[in-house]
């Protein structure tokens, strides 16, 4: 009996001693040391190892190795928010075009900027030329962590700050040495940290970017599917010495080129579907292929935007802003999911999830209305960005669209769109103030453009290409969807669709069934005579 | 009269194919063309497709064996009894007439069989088969010069086609009735042996 006791103690100090030292456990082995893909391990970097007072000198630091860095930013979009368009002449990119969101970036740097990828970005126009005010943390923070709050002209903080002064509300500080000391390649949270909110907020411009695609299903982005493909933006964005391809500015509607051989050279753009998928892409049903010559990859692969649950905002009504709460702050009133469909700052919106595209001839270009183009109330609403085709020009692809419709403010009497000083301290800011007459004279002013005092709103829409989400061919449209009377191309002119009715010639489909009806008639007629006369006969 | 062996095997195997050819390209056709939904636009398009090859597969044999067999001759049209034939049909039925054209081996059909087939062939199937093959290649009619056709234009031509052919048939099945028996066409069809045919005249030619 003795013996049996003993025995039991030293088994259960055993099966104890065992549980207390997990490490001795053979599941609980120390992982082999994750591979880096770079050949740089930023964390031993002498020159990283300090600590950042702010992001130029964080900057001062990466160009220190990276020498070419900040020059080759310079020359991009990205930092110039600045584009020319080669066929129109049309100076365009974000510093000079007027949206239907927040209408313009000229007054408002100070909020705008937080997606700018450059420090001290405080008015129209700062300093260019500077090579350590380019962010390079916004691109290339590994941590999630990284952070530009807005009304900081795109700086981080990195001490606890007290935002807006007075307000009680503390933006917290963050600690840049160490995300400094974990950069990488860029990644889709980082890219989507501007391209995913912009207009404010999460889905709200896009519709075919938002949050979502940080970690997609496959049913929402077949490429980027984070447990499949898991392509991060640069995979098709690829860059070369930091220029991006693929702008929406002038986008490429057509490309008639063949798969991109990986190395060749070419000046094709490499963004397009076709640059990996080639212009025959469909082997089962080879008679897709032959829709490859009219319709963008994009019309039938992706049936729907905003399909990762992130509803994209479909219009914005400025003329009803302005209205206050019982408590005087702007009025705010939410849908049930929490959505704001009012804003006493903003006015009233149209969310929507799973939108159906609008469908059209693209060719590439785009037109803008500007700050300085003429409009006339009599023409709403004014397509503040158009695109241009026609299913005969032969540059033409039929594009699934996003069409976001708005009503803003313009001045009545010079009729040109206004320039509104929204964010910022000051008095004159209108989600300050809610005073119209103030903001727009404040924009217009920062702009140096002329206002005549007097305001009205009009409607106004805009074209934005859908080529994100891209869904799995089984989710793909089917013939039907555009192959039938009232379906996704009825609107679509100039092509013959088989199966949509418009495109009938009416005469001959009349005739023909009424002859055919005549025939039948005239047979059963003759038929019946027979059975007649023949009893007759017997 | 007397019983003979009048439609040969494949005459027959061809006829009843192409008979379930055009009727399966007829309905999926009209569907295609937008006019109902039966099977669901992808698989009406399929079928056609699919059967138009079949179709033009055995139209290869069948213009193969009517030159082969000489059997091309049946077509060569005539006027002679065509006026009786007609007026058989308008009024000689009613009055339990006989035929009045006596059908031989070698001249089976009656001068407005002989009109209406020759139509079919020389004037409806081209027509389907031209408009079609070019609707089936569309995408590729710029590389053979010809890619100012419009779809549209196709489309109508094979449509027109296609309500020929439809007239044609409705005729035709109802003819099919207008044996000396309701069923005698039909079965003559079926088993190759008509029982109301012409001993075969010595040395009689098609005309």
């Amino acid at each position: 009996m003795q013996v049996i006791k003993q025995a039991m103690i030293v088994f259960a100090t055993l099966a104890f001693m065992n549980s207390a030292y997990p490490a001795n456990a053979p599941d609980s082995a120390q992982p082999p040391q994750k591979l880096l893909k770079s050949t740089a391990d930023h964390s031993k970097f002498k020159e990283l190892q300090q600590e950042f007072a702010s992001g130029p000198e964080v900057t001062k630091a990466c160009i220190g190795c990276h020498t070419e860095a900040a020059k080759q930013i310079h020359l991009t979009q990205h930092w110039k928010w600045e584009f020319r368009n080669p066929d129109s002449q049309q100076l365009l990119g974000k510093k000079h075009v007027v949206n239907n969101f927040c209408t313009s970036v000229t007054s408002n740097y100070k909020a705008c900027a937080s997606c700018h990828i450059g420090y001290n970005t405080d008015g129209p126009n700062f300093d260019l030329t500077s090579e350590t005010n380019v962010d390079c943390l916004v691109c290339h923070d590994q941590t999630g962590k990284y952070k530009k709050p807005a009304g900081f002209a795109g700086n981080p903080v990195v001490k606890d700050t007290e935002f807006p002064p007075g307000s009680g509300k503390i933006v917290k500080g963050i600690d840049l040495s160490d995300i400094a000391q974990k950069v990488g390649q860029t990644r889709r949270a980082t890219c989507g940290a501007c391209h995913f909110y912009g207009g404010g907020g999460d889905g709200v411009k896009h519709g075919d970017l938002d949050s979502s695609l940080e970690a997609p299903e496959k049913a929402v982005d077949v490429h980027m599917d984070s447990k499949g493909l898991n392509f991060s933006c640069s995979t098709c964005h690829m860059t070369e010495g930091h220029q991006v391809p693929g702008s929406r500015y002038a986008p490429t509607a057509q490309d008639k080129e063949a798969a991109h051989m990986r190395g060749k050279s070419d000046k094709s753009n490499p963004t397009t579907c076709q640059a990996c998928h080639g212009q025959a892409p469909h082997k089962k049903e080879a008679k897709l292929n032959d829709h490859t010559d009219k319709l963008a990859c994009q019309t039938c692969h992706i049936p729907a935007f905003a399909r990762g649950d992130v509803p994209t905002k479909m219009s914005w009504d400025w003329s009803t802003a302005g209205k206050r709460g019982p408590d005087g702050k702007p009025l705010v009133v939410k849908d049930e999911d929490g959505y704001d469909t009012y804003l006493g700052i903003k006015g009233d919106f149209v969310w929507k999830t799973n939108v159906t595209p609008e469908y059209m001839w693209f060719n590439g270009k785009v037109k803008y209305t500007l700050a300085d183009d003429k409009i006339e109330k009599a023409n709403q609403p004014i397509y503040i960005s158009k695109f241009e085709g026609s299913a005969d020009d032969g540059k033409s692809m039929i594009w699934p669209v996003k069409l976001f419709r708005g009503k803003q403010p313009f001045d009545a009497e010079n009729k040109t769109l206004t320039i509104n000083h929204l964010a910022g301290q000051d008095d004159a800011a209108y989600w300050k103030n809610l005073n119209w007459d103030k903001a727009i004279a404040a924009g217009m002013a920062a702009a140096g453009k002329p206002f005549s005092g007097k305001y009205d709103f009009i409607e106004t829409a805009a074209m934005w290409p859908i080529a994100h989400m891209v869904a799995p061919k089984d989710k793909a449209l089917g013939c039907s969807d555009c192959h039938s009377s009232n379906g996704r191309l009825e609107k679509v002119d100039g092509i013959y669709i088989p199966g949509r009715g418009r495109d009938h010639i009416a005469l001959l489909d009349t005739a023909g069934w009424a002859l055919a009806a005549l025939t039948l008639l005239g047979v059963i007629g003759h038929g019946i005579g027979r059975i007649l006369t023949a009893k007759r006969t017997h | 009269m007397a019983r003979v062996y009048i439609f040969k095997g494949f005459e027959r195997f061809w006829h009843w194919t192409q008979a379930l050819l055009i009727i399966t390209m007829l309905v999926t056709g009209f569907e295609v063309h937008g006019t109902y939904s039966l099977l669901g636009w992808h698989k009406a398009g399929e079928l056609h497709t699919t059967s138009a090859w079949a179709l033009m597969g055995l139209w290869v044999f069948a213009i193969f064996w009517h030159f082969t067999t000489g059997e091309w001759r049946q077509y060569i049209p005539t006027t002679s009894k065509m006026l009786d034939v007609a007026l058989f049909y308008a009024f000689g039925m009613f009055k339990g007439e006989h035929h009045p054209y006596l059908k031989t081996k070698n001249r089976k059909h009656n001068p407005l069989q002989r009109v209406a087939y020759l139509g079919v062939k020389l004037f409806i199937n081209p027509l389907l088969w031209c408009s079609g093959l070019f609707y089936l290649f569309y995408n590729q009619l710029g590389a053979v010069g010809l890619g100012g056709v419009s779809l549209g234009l196709i489309a109508l031509a094979h449509t027109l086609g296609a309500f020929l052919m439809l007239l044609f048939l409705i005729a035709h099945i109802y003819l099919g009735t207008a044996g000396h028996t309701p069923t005698a066409h039909f079965k003559a069809m079926v088993t190759g042996w008509d029982d109301d045919v012409n001993e075969e005249p010595l040395g009689a030619k098609a005309q």
